[in-house]
């Protein structure tokens, strides 16, 4: 059972809605533009950038195909290092283990780092609900926690909103005073000394997982900020919330996976900060917490394996597709309606959101036009996953839309009926009668002309002689 | 050379010039035309909105005009729609395996390994062109579409085409290469969204070749949504298929 849940609102009614923000469009455009440009810079460092996807993709796919084996290491070692792990199968079960961790701990207060699967199984209103109060600490996770908002990218969560939004918003919700400056620097020196007394005080520090290293039992985390760091190190307790496809067999191939990782997402050879943590505090150490915990996450997954669109498995969530994608630079993320926007958000939000009817339709948020596909650094298929969750929502489709299909393909399968059909006399009544009361035309007329039939086809033309 | 010409229903109906047009370049370029009557549509409009089945039934009747023009001692197969060449050279095999149809999907492959992009096929066969000149030049910008680029991968013949006019002087842009936002049924589907991108790609063409006569490029259907955006929105622009701006420079007597 997917966690979070759509707002019950249609794909179309989110994008119209998120269009018409020009702030935001502007915003967004600005915000890829920069991480797209960077990628290209940090890719052209490579002497192969495609050879290296490939061995990427190869080793994402010999993981997913070793999966069950590696989880198992995986979680032996960590048990192996003193640390606990819990099998989650929905995201209720995570929530429920998360819980208890907190209230076993006696904690009041929740450092998270930024994290999308945590996000996909809603935890924070849970730990909520329980009497903790959360805090993230990612600077972007914390502008759209304090604007009760969800993320609209999964590397920059507040990428859709300007400096100027920001500083109003922490002068509005956390007391920030009115003359803060609003160069980004001065902000997140504001943010800095804020969240430096969550750290401290924070009794658990909840993270998500880039990647996990089956040989080490290892949980590698990816930062530009140095909160990871913090979250993990300085509280009692660390929870991990790892999504169970995460996993690397290998030092060799994590670090494979890091350097696309980084490149892909920002156009860095590596992020500011790349922590590993092995077990909770050992023998001997300074720091680390005394209790670590490791959620593996299913939520689906399982089933996303055993099936047809099991490559979407191989996603190292770097933000690439969204980056490039010209349907996001319009809309943003919130507009995806679930968690996960972009390219990767249209394929995975049917598949892991599949017992929400709202889900389905997500896939049509794509023109199909390959940006995604030439970005992926593990050469996800995004539009061939996309074209066949099209089909799968096809399949169920009732009414209106399949009979007009039907009724074009009775027709264009016959070349004379097609020549009938295109008439100028004819070819006005005729798709209108198609379209029945689908509101084709209409919408089209959304802001477009009507391209004007020419009267005379081209086959008038070759059968008069040409 | 002997070729046969896939018009593409959107040609055929709505912009039958193009058509016109890529037939005198192509006699121009040395090619022998024919055009089998019997072809319809490539069946992309259902295939990306997920009906299989519908469009492989469309795309046979296509597939077997096709495969008998091959047969009659065509060579090639040419498309003057970078989206229609790419249905038919890397969507019809997979389509018509979804549908069930094996057999076609063989036959598909065999008429996708002769299929040419026009552009593809007049940069192969730019030699054979006599010189073209425009008799009024212009500055055209060029509009690369997202199947021609990122499926087909043919990324410099519509520029290299372009260039040889006399006249015609070839500005690419920033945005260029990015979605206009048609996407078949997504442009009615999320009018909003659609329009939106065609907005970005209109500004971005409006900011990055500001002295531009004339928008170019090598698909109907995106210069189409273009234009319609760009007409709705009150500041119209002038598109062309790149077959229409070769033709306009062919000398008179090939052009009659
Ligand atoms: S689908 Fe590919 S490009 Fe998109 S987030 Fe995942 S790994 Fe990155």
């Amino acid at each position: 059972m997917s966690g979070h849940l759509l707002p019950g609102t249609t794909l179309r009614q989110r994008t119209a809605d998120a269009v018409a923000d020009e702030r935001l469009r502007s915003n967004v455009a600005r915000a890829v533009d920069r991480f797209a440009g960077h990628r290209l810079t940090g890719l052209a460092e490579l002497d192969d950038a495609d050879e290296l996807r490939r061995a990427a993709r190869a080793a994402k796919q010999q993981v997913l195909a070793d999966l069950p084996a590696l989880l198992e290491r995986f979680a032996d070692r960590v048990l192996d290092l003193g640390g606990h792990v819990c099998w989650a199968p929905t995201a209720a079960d995570a929530r429920r283990y998360v819980v208890q961790v907190v209230e076993a701990a006696g904690a009041t207060r929740v450092a998270k780092s930024k994290s999308m699967a945590t996000e996909e199984i809603d935890l924070n209103p849970a730990l909520a609900a329980a009497g903790a109060e959360v805090v993230e600490t990612d600077l972007g996770e914390w502008i759209i926690q304090l604007a009760g908002e969800t993320p609209s990218h999964i590397i920059a969560p507040a990428l859709h909103k300007d400096r100027h939004q920001i500083k109003d918003l922490f002068v509005d919700t956390v007391a920030a005073p009115p003359s803060l400056d609003t160069e980004p620097t001065e902000l997140v020196r504001f943010a800095r000394e804020r969240l430096r007394e969550v750290f401290l005080a924070a009794e658990v520090g909840i993270t998500g997982a880039n990647i996990a290293v089956a040989d080490t039992g290892s949980i590698v985390l990816v930062t530009n900020e140095g909160n990871g760091r913090l979250v993990t190190a300085l509280p009692r307790v660390h929870v991990v919330v790892l999504g169970m496809e995460r996993l690397a067999a290998d030092w060799r191939q994590a670090d494979l996976l890091l350097a696309l990782l980084a490149r892909s997402a920002t156009g860095q050879r590596l992020s500011s900060y790349t922590s590993v943590v092995t077990g909770p505090r050992g023998q001997g150490e300074v720091d680390g917490p005394d209790e670590l915990h490791v959620v593996v996450l299913d939520n689906g997954r399982s089933d996303l394996l055993a099936g047809e669109h099991h490559e979407m498995l191989g996603c190292i969530r770097c933000g690439a597709c969204l980056n490039v994608c010209p349907v996001y630079r319009q809309t943003g993320g919130h507009a995806y309606g679930w968690v996960y926007p972009g390219p990767m958000g249209a394929v995975l939000t049917p598949l892991l959101a599949a017992d929400q009817p709202e889900a389905a339709e997500v896939a049509g948020a794509s023109t199909l036009c390959g940006a995604c596909m030439d970005a992926c650094p593990v050469q996800i298929p995004l539009q061939d996953l996309l074209l066949s969750l099209r089909r799968a929502k096809a399949a169920d489709a009732g009414g209106a839309e399949r009979a007009a299909w039907r009724a074009w393909s009775a027709a264009w399968s016959d070349p004379r009926r097609y020549a009938a059909t295109t008439r100028a006399a004819t070819w006005g009544r005729w798709a209108a009668d198609l379209a029945g009361h689908l509101p084709v035309g209409r919408d089209w007329a959304t802001g477009r002309t009507m391209p004007r039939p020419a009267g005379e086809r081209f086959r008038d033309r070759w059968r008069a002689g040409l | 050379m002997r070729v046969s010409l896939l018009i593409t229903c959107v040609v055929d109906v709505v912009a039958p010039d193009v058509a016109s047009a890529a037939v005198r370049v192509l006699r121009a370029a040395g090619c022998e035309v024919t055009c089998n009557l019997a072809q319809t549509c490539c069946g992309q409009p259902a295939w990306n909105a997920g009906f299989a089945d519908d469009a492989a039934r469309v795309a046979r009747a296509t597939l077997d005009a096709l495969e008998s023009d091959l047969g009659d001692g065509a060579e090639a197969v040419v498309v003057p729609a970078g989206s229609c060449a790419t249905m038919v050279r890397v969507f019809w095999p997979e389509l018509f395996e979804v549908a069930g149809d094996h057999d076609a999907a063989a036959r598909a492959r065999l008429v996708g390994e002769r299929t040419r992009e026009l552009s593809e096929l007049l940069a192969e066969r730019a030699g054979h062109l006599p010189p073209l000149r425009l008799g009024r030049p212009v500055q055209a910008a060029l509009h690369e579409s997202c199947h021609m680029l990122r499926e087909l991968r043919i990324v410099d013949q519509p520029g290299e085409l372009a260039r040889r006019v006399e006249g015609c002087e070839v500005v690419g842009w920033d945005g260029s290469d990015r979605c206009c936002g048609f996407g078949g049924t997504f442009s009615v589907k999320l009018p909003e969204a659609s329009v939106a991108m065609a907005d970005d790609k209109l500004e971005s063409l409006a900011a990055g070749a500001p002295d531009a006569d004339v928008l170019v490029g090598c698909d109907t259907s995106c210069l189409l949504h273009l234009q319609s955006r760009a007409e709705a929105a009150g500041r119209p622009v002038h598109v062309r298929h790149l077959a229409e701006v070769l033709a306009a420079g062919l000398p008179e007597e090939e052009a009659t």
